[in-house]
């Protein structure tokens, strides 16, 4: 039964569990069974599974094979996933990633607190408590992204465990911090663990001086396990002494070939040596933060050259400012000799530059990246194939030459990355932690590589690291700590100049001088109290089907982003009002000023009244005279005119003699509906100009028709088309922009990993989406009351009915708006996507298909399918009802309800489509 | 150095490409937007006056009131809907009719005693774009009806004066035409814009812009790759929707030279990409870019003549889409389509599409560097 060897029942039992991503096996046959109550370390190179596991367990993603028991029951029911998903808490990989940047400490915490159903006063205690024990008390008002990576993590930790887990899940908690923070974190997990001795934990990490500590290891590789028992076992069943060696004596035959420790040869000391890098009192400076402060070192040629320091302490905005960039706000830097420039192209293709986030193409093929660089990099076409190849066999890169960066494996991808900066052999290389993330092995074939380049080719390089073994390969380091580099020296002087036992020990002691424990200031003494582990309230132990607490805690959230960003709501708003004003004032159909000319080849009295009556209205302007027919073809292909005339010869004679005559008229018919209405107009104006002849001819008598046509224009007596358009503007802005507000706000979420909250708290996805959706009705209610006020005060169109009615509607309608927004970022996975969709799915219906320009009664085929069932339309002719035709909800029920339907049924398709588990 | 540059732009323009390609969602909404958008637009434009919905109150009740009735049928009108006088008021209210006609009482009588009754005509005048047409169709219709049936029992002189009125470029006033070449033009706008714009706050977003900025490239080859890469795309989707969409499945008889059109589009091609890196050198993050094209994109839409007339419009709206460089560029197509002119016509708004495109392209160039490195 226990086959990790522990007393109690295994807290997570897995049994032949198998996962795959497409064509690659993430996991196979894995049968495990981790101990209760223990602190347990799984431990392997990159891509080998970790992390699907690890999110399998939390029940993040679907189980597809095998089976995953956790605390007791099975992750693959939903009932048993519901009721204990309170009891696990899961930090995933990458700092913060399932923290909100731009919400502070404490507001992050409240979220988190809320959504596991904490009244005010309970959320206050364990805020306190766990920011007091962790040393983010006197932080709490600053927000989560602006905090560094250590405390990041302290951060991601204190919101884990808000809720008292049974399980706690940590995700490389500590990869990317520096060795300080490090040390304090784990310290702080051991004070938590002795607070809450029932608690298990498992980690996942790349540090194997970390491992050594852990109660019970699980070695993976390849998606499978390796070796599971105490740190101790390992040793000995490897015989090695320590987790590194051990590690590498586990893998199969094949994985280890290879494989030696790395070895660095002394730098040839050249006292004439070139310097390769310069700076002098570099400083970058955002706002009133300086991110750089005075940096200066000099780096000769050949050198490695090792930057130490935690995450946001400036290594990456120096290393920004020597690629050029990020201009210097202060200081200079010399790069052979030339002073750094942006438009420096010469000096750019001596350098190679891998930025820590990996920055190449996912789209293109390892060998389409490799090959598109090389020939950016100006390498002769003839040699290109040669350096192709000639990278991928030194980059081990033959086998994945076709394939796509996303299918590889982080260790792979950096070597991707190297090689693609090696591949115009550059002198220097600026390297931004390229092993951040990667696993023992491949660091050290990495390391291998780029000594080679050093000693052998002289390649001067300059990299940014926070793993101590990696500082102590480099010929010198620099160690950086808020902005300012503390010293520079080679690692063993440094050690021997600090007395102590070891570079990280060194570091520790450099910082500490440095006053890094200044963030650190309420560390409490070990013995400090730890978290109170009181049981959670009932609320939090049986999930409701809904609970409005937490979708307003989601709505809470989201209206803090929203006010954060006040760029975006401004521009929803102010946008919004300017669209209304420019559409408003610009769409108009009456047909005024229609250009026309007249071919006059009888020049009497008769034809020029004629064509007086025509260029005396308001809706026809006469230009010069047609002169021939060639004349006429030219200027109507020109669009200069939409009416010719042609009056034929003898027609004044003609006319008083009685003799039937004809004017011939040509329309432009480019634009149907303009032709219309001119045809109309012309129509028009013969008659009344033949009834006008007939009257001065014959007397008033004969003017009288048979009958008489009486025509009301209602509710727009003038015809204008102010009163039509801004109410049927109104409902198309309130469509168009709620729901690219919201569609934006979920598939945000997707792209940058705080969708994972949604994956394993207990919220649910009813509870999500509309807790998300009401802050940006609020914000379309706002916009709407905005442009009826601009509605009624500048244009000058009244509320002439029920503005209740209007509002209520409006509120609907907004509901159904943002619920659209939602439901085009169900289903897709990218913000363009996402943005896509949603213009697609609104401006095309709210254009053409509402009856903005056309009624809807008069479309047909597929467009006129969806104006009949499209809430845009029953919008408008409530918004037009209520505007111009003094109306009330109960003349327009049947409007009104055709659009609440579709509210509901948006919804739960969204609902519907939303994931709560990732697959 | 000038072959290196155009080495590198080419490089740079094919690398967008194979990223396009690679992406499937992308694909399929390039596809859609090309043909079954184009398709539902150009279809469910009605023809001239179409299904105009009509009802009648007939107080008279006589053979010309009913002939007079039996005058509506589609497709310019729905079959009428007879009502009583108290139903007119909910149901216009409702939208549920545009015209109503009221017959009154002895109409028959009046007409033959040569009284010459009125009858009444109500429109529904927020519906601007049928209130006018219809009401002068009923008109006629109307008036057509009555003076037949006085004919028959009067006889009556034909008018003096005929007008021969014809419609040119687009004799049947087929609104499929016209609506299908539009919707090209605001699809070949909104796709340029998201294709570079979005995509260039995405490459920033996952930092492989300042990747390329390190290299031996200058902004203006980055943008330039963007422009003739992502306008090539639009481009093969435009023709190709125009041969087998607009001509083959809409039938659309296309007048001008389509080699004409295309070069034009090109030019366009050229002021929207560049308008599209502008606006993503504007925004900050992607929502935000939303916004501002949604801002962008909807005045371009409907101000710049393609859905309404540009001449009617007030004077400062029509100076200020002058700007725009959809506005040249649909009064260029509508010349070039429907009225077969050619470079002779357009050249002043080939002209004004490249001036607009340059200063555009300018300015986004002139912004790129900062812009990019300073990402939020």
């Amino acid at each position: 039964m226990n086959g990790g060897g522990g007393g109690a029942a295994p807290v997570v039992r897995l049994s032949g569990v198998g996962l795959r991503y497409g064509a690659t096996q993430a996991l196979a046959g894995i049968d495990l069974d981790i101990p209760a109550g223990r602190m347990v370390g799984l431990i392997g190179p990159d891509g080998v599974g970790k992390s699907s596991l690890m999110s399998l367990v939390a029940g993040a993603r679907a189980v597809q094979q095998g089976r995953v028991e956790v605390l007791g029951g099975d992750m693959a029911e939903r009932r048993h996933r519901e009721a204990s998903c309170p009891h696990i808490a899961y930090m995933p990989q990458g700092l913060g990633k399932n923290l909100y940047p731009t919400l502070s400490v404490e507001e992050n915490l409240q979220f988190f607190g809320r959504l596991f159903g904490h009244d005010a006063a309970e959320r206050r205690r364990r805020i306190d408590d766990l920011t007091r024990a962790t040393g983010l008390y006197p932080f709490l008002a600053r927000p989560a992204g602006k905090l560094s990576g250590g405390m990041k993590q302290k951060l991601g930790l204190c919101c884990a465990l808000i809720h008292d887990p049974e399980l706690l899940i940590l995700d490389e908690p500590t990869t990317g911090v520096d060795p300080l923070a490090r040390s304090q974190f784990w310290a702080l997990i051991a004070r938590i663990r002795r607070g809450r001795p029932g608690m298990s934990v498992i980690v996942a990490t790349a540090y194997m001086d970390e491992a050594e500590r852990f109660d019970w290891l699980v070695a993976m590789n390849a998606g499978r396990v390796l070796a599971t028992g105490t740190p101790r076992e390992l040793h000995a069943r490897t015989g090695t002494d320590n987790l590194e060696a051990a590690f590498i004596a586990l893998l199969p035959e094949e994985a280890r070939r290879g494989h030696r420790a790395v070895e660095v040869p002394p730098l040839a000391d050249e006292a004439d040596a070139q310097i390769a890098i310069e700076a002098r009192g570099l400083t970058m400076r955002f706002g009133d933060f300086t991110a750089v402060d005075q940096v200066s070192f000099r780096i000769r040629r050949g050198e490695i050259f090792g930057f130490l320091g935690s995450n946001g302490c400036g290594k990456s905005t120096t290393m920004k400012m020597l690629t050029g960039l990020l201009p210097a706000s202060e200081g200079e830097a010399w790069l052979f000799g030339h002073k750094v420039d942006a438009r420096d192209i010469d000096t750019r293709r001596r350098v190679g530059y891998m930025s820590q986030a990996f920055s190449l193409y996912s789209e293109l093929t390892v060998r389409q990246n490799l090959v598109l660089h090389a020939r950016l990099f100006n390498v002769a076409v003839a040699d290109i194939d040669a350096r192709v190849a000639e990278m991928s066999a030194r980059f081990s890169l033959d086998a994945v030459l076709d394939s796509l960066p996303d299918q590889l494996p982080l260790g792979v991808r950096q070597r991707l990355s190297l090689a693609v900066a090696m591949v115009h052999k550059p002198e220097l290389l600026i390297l931004d932690e390229p092993t951040s993330g990667v696993d023992p092995v491949a660091r050290d074939n990495f390391w291998r590589l780029m000594i080679d380049l050093a000693r052998k080719d002289h390649v001067t390089i300059f990299i940014s690291t926070h793993f101590m073994n990696e500082a102590e390969r480099c010929d010198r380091i620099s160690l950086m700590h808020a902005g300012r580099v503390l010293v520079s020296e080679s690692p063993a002087e440094l050690v021997r100049q600090r007395g102590a036992e070891s570079l990280e020990a060194a570091f520790i002691a450099y910082l500490e001088e440095a006053g890094a424990q200044g963030e650190q200031a309420a560390e409490p003494a070990d013995e400090a109290a730890p978290p109170v582990a009181e049981p959670a309230p009932e609320s939090a132990r049986r999930p409701a089907a809904f609970s409005p607490a937490r979708a307003l805690s989601y709505s809470q959230r989201e209206a803090m982003e929203l006010m954060r960003d006040p760029v975006r709501g401004t521009l929803a708003l102010l946008g919004s009002l300017i669209l209304l004003l420019i559409m408003g004032f610009g769409i108009t159909l009456d047909v005024e000023n229609l250009d026309f000319a007249v071919l006059d080849r009888d020049q009497s009295t008769l034809s020029q009244n004629y064509v007086l009556n025509l260029a005396g209205s308001r809706y026809f302007t006469e230009r010069a005279p047609i002169a021939d027919y060639a004349d006429m073809d030219r200027r109507m292909r020109a669009g200069e005119l939409s009416l010719a005339l042609e009056i034929p010869p003898g027609f004044g004679r003609d006319l008083l003699r009685g003799q039937p005559v004809q004017i011939a008229a040509w329309i432009d018919g480019a634009m149907p509906q303009r032709a219309e209405t001119a045809q109309g107009y012309v129509a028009g104006m013969h008659q009344t100009w033949l009834a006008d002849m007939a009257r001065i001819r014959l007397g008033a008598e004969a003017g009288a028709g048979a009958a008489s046509i009486e025509t009301r224009y209602r509710y727009n007596p003038d015809v204008r088309s102010l009163p039509a358009i801004v109410p049927a503007v109104i409902p198309l802005l309130l469509l168009m922009i709620p729901a690219m507000l919201t569609a934006l706000a979920v598939v945000r979420e997707k792209e940058l990993g705080s969708i994972l909250n949604l994956y394993v708290t207990p919220v649910t996805r009813a509870e999500f989406l509309i807790g998300k959706q009401l802050p940006y009705v609020a914000l379309g209610m706002l916009n709407f009351l905005l442009m009826v006020v601009l509605a009624v005060v500048l244009f000058g169109v009244p509320v002439k009915g029920d503005f209740l009615s209007l509002a209520l509607a409006t509120l609907i309608y907004v509901l159904f708006a943002t619920g659209f927004g939602l439901f085009a970022s169900t289903f897709t996975r990218s913000q363009i996507a996402a943005m896509f969709v949603a213009i697609l799915g609104t401006m095309l219906p709210a254009v053409q298909f509402a009856g903005l320009l056309n009624p809807v009664s008069s479309l047909e085929g597929m467009g006129r399918a969806i104006g009949e069932i499209h809430p845009a339309s029953h919008m408008l002719t409530i918004s037009r009802g209520v505007f111009t035709k003094a109306l009330a909800l109960p003349d327009l029920h049947g409007a009104f309800w055709a659009m609440a339907l579709a509210v509901p049924v948006i919804i739960g398709l969204s609902i519907a489509l939303l994931r709560k588990q990732e697959r | 150095m000038k072959s290196r540059s155009l080495a590198n732009i080419y490089r740079l323009g094919v690398k967008e490409l194979w990223s396009l390609w690679r992406d499937p969602m992308m694909l399929a909404l390039i596809v859609y937007t090309f043909t079954l958008a184009i398709y539902s637009a150009a279809t469910a434009m009605p023809e001239t006056l179409h299904n105009a919905s009509i009802a009648v109150v007939d107080e008279d009740v006589s053979p010309l009131s009913a002939r007079v009735v039996s005058a509506f049928y589609p497709p310019h009108f729905t079959r009428p809907q007879m009502l009583e006088l108290p139903e007119v008021d909910p149901g216009m209210d409702e939208g549920r009719y545009t015209f109503v006609l009221n017959i009154p009482p002895d109409f028959q009588r009046d007409v033959l005693a040569g009284r010459s009754p009125a009858i009444q005509l109500n429109v529904d005048a927020t519906r601007m774009s049928q209130a006018f047409t219809g009401a002068g169709y009923i008109q006629q219709i109307v008036l057509g009806e009555v003076n037949e049936f006085v004919q028959r029992h009067r006889g009556s002189a034909a008018p003096p004066v005929d007008l021969n009125l014809r419609a040119r470029f687009n004799p049947g006033l087929t609104r499929a035409w016209f609506g299908s070449l539009m919707e090209i033009i605001n699809q070949v706008t909104l796709l340029s814009i998201i294709l570079t714009g979005a995509a260039l706050i995405r490459e920033r977003e996952h930092g492989t812009i300042e990747h390329l900025l390190v290299m031996p490239v200058t902004p203006a080859e980055i943008m330039l790759a963007k422009v003739w890469s992502m306008g090539l795309v639009v481009l093969c989707a435009t023709a190709f929707s125009l041969k087998t969409v607009v001509e083959g499945v809409l039938q659309v008889p296309i007048e001008g030279s389509i080699a004409l059109f295309l070069g034009c589009a090109m030019l366009h091609l050229f002021a929207t990409t560049s308008m599209g890196i502008f606006m993503a050198t504007l925004a900050r993050s992607m929502p935000q870019f939303g916004l501002l094209m949604l801002l962008v994109l909807l005045p371009l839409q409907m101000l710049s003549g393609g859905t309404t007339p540009r001449e009617s419009m007030p004077e400062l709206a029509q100076h200020i889409m002058l700007a725009a460089p959809t506005t040249h560029f649909v009064s260029a197509s509508q010349a070039i389509l429907y009225r077969g002119a050619g470079l002779d016509v357009v050249w002043p708004q080939c002209l004004a599409i490249l001036a607009i495109g340059a200063v555009f392209f300018s300015v986004a160039l002139a912004r790129f560097r900062k812009t990019i490195s300073q990402m939020a």
